[in-house]
């Protein structure tokens, strides 16, 4: 009974603490009080013409959903984050290694998450975390590869974007990444499947707007890995790209294609000035 | 016995007729983005149009748009204008367009075309992901009757 009084005072405390803090589109986001992150700023230059501000999914949600992502104890992401420290320093494969054998803390590759996709020269290919990570196991450690989709690589992109947050993030789109990042272009702007849907009819002519219940954000993807509420585990970047083209009444495409490869660097890009948010709360 | 014969008799016949009169999406004629002629010269059922502009499986209209008529069927989306005046606004033959495919009347619209079944990217089989057996199978988003019901139900939007 008393347990239960105090939970409940600690609960108003909490509730009060937390009020001046309830944020609207237009409030900073500060994580754990200590990590700002830019969820508003000038859009990139390439986007002149198109957008003159971006903005990240926070902004577009609700008092409730905003406030789960400004301190690590309510963040319902955090347990993976948690769950891939472990992995982190846990041996596997052939090689005897685990990442800790040769990146020490996880917190030596922050950083990384800002600058992907990016070019792998050796590869001669554009290369997304999840391809680094799979390298790692299959070539450092002698490990098998994981599901590009699957909770472990999840978790794993949800530590190392948490290990970036408030970086801005920054992409190459020059260079030997132009190649990829113009295919990604042309993708966001075709109107895919039976409704004839474009990324940028929903995400650049009509953010802000209600479509049924669902407020549209800008489709920014600074803040992924993201907790989705409606499926209460991390949604992957490729795997949203998914269900939004399957949407349209499309054959879509394959999470880990070349084509969701060059659609990622590109909305990356569209992000360059925001910070890294991930693992972020979204509905 | 011979009443069911006879209904299954008269329900081929109907379903025979209703075919013969209607204009595939293929032969509909744009002018201007209104379409002059009925799709299936049976008048339309406004109270259907209602359900075919609610349901999400069907119009999903009021997921673009606002119309204080249908307030008791949420949610209304702000994508598109609300409709509410648009039977002041548009004759039944613009509004028969605009159900129809509204990219004649509106080029590069957001608007999903209702009445056609050819011409995309990468169409899919419904919401699967995946890809018809055939494209061929592929049909339209809205029956010709039931564009017919919605621009019964769209007229009776007057200020
Ligand atoms: C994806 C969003 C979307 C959906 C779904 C949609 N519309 Fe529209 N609609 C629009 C937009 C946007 C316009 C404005 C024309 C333009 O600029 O493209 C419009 C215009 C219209 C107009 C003309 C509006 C006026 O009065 O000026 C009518 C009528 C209309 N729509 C009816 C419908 C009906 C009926 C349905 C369902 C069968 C429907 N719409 C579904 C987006 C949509």
């Amino acid at each position: 009974m008393r347990k239960a009084a105090l939970h409940v005072a600690a609960g108003v405390l909490t509730l009060a603490a937390a009020a001046p803090a309830l944020a609207g589109e237009n409030d900073p986001l500060i994580i754990n009080g200590q990590i700002e992150i830019t969820t508003r700023t000038a859009a990139p230059a390439h986007l002149d013409g198109h957008l003159s501000e971006i903005r990240s999914g926070w902004t577009f949600r609700t008092d409730e959903t905003q406030v789960m992502q400004m301190d690590d104890f309510d963040n319902p992401a955090m347990i993976y984050v948690d769950a891939a420290t472990d992995a982190w320093n846990t041996v596997e494969g052939s090689a005897d290694k685990s990442c800790a054998s040769c990146h020490e803390g996880p917190e030596s590759l922050a950083g990384f998450r800002a600058t992907t996709p990016k070019w792998n020269a050796e590869a001669g290919a554009v290369w997304t975390q999840e391809m680094y990570v799979n390298n790692c196991r299959t070539e450092r450690m002698g490990a098998e590869a994981w599901d590009w989709n699957g909770q472990d690589m999840r978790n794993m992109t949800a530590l190392l974007a948490s290990v970036s947050r408030g970086m801005p993030v920054n992409v190459a789109i020059d260079g030997p990444a132009a190649e990829t990042w113009e295919k990604g272009r042309e993708m966001y702007y075709t109107r895919f499947g039976q409704l004839e849907l474009s990324c940028a009819n929903c995400h650049e002519d009509n953010y802000d707007n209600l479509i049924r219940a669902d407020h549209l954000s800008q489709g920014q993807i600074n803040a992924f890995p993201a907790y989705r509420l409606k499926d209460t585990n991390l949604v992957s970047v490729h795997n949203r790209f998914r269900g939004c083209i399957r949407d349209t009444r499309a054959a879509t495409f394959a999470v880990g294609s070349p084509e969701f490869i060059a659609l990622e660097l590109y909305v990356a890009s569209r992000g360059n000035g925001l910070s890294v948010e991930g693992p972020s709360v979204r509905n | 016995m011979r009443t069911a014969l006879a209904s299954v008799v008269a329900l081929t016949l109907c379903v025979g007729v209703a075919q013969a009169d209607t204009i595939t999406p293929e032969d509909v004629m744009f002018d201007y983005g209104e379409v002059a002629q009925s799709l299936t010269g049976t008048p339309g059922d406004a109270a259907n149009g209602i359900k075919v502009m609610t349901n999400r499986g069907l119009g999903n209209c009021i997921a673009c748009h606002q119309v204080t008529a249908l307030e008791e069927y949420p949610y209304h989306g702000e994508v598109g204008p609300s409709l509410d005046g648009a039977g002041d606004r548009w004759t039944p033959e613009q509004l028969r367009g605009i159900v129809a495919n509204a990219k004649e009347m509106f080029p590069d619209s957001i608007m999903p075309s209702f009445y056609k079944r050819s011409g995309y990217i990468r169409v899919g089989d419904a919401f699967t992901g995946k890809a018809p057996a055939n494209e061929s199978d592929i049909t339209t988003l809205l029956t010709a009757q039931e564009i017919e019901d919605v621009v019964a139900f769209l007229v009776t939007l007057k200020d």
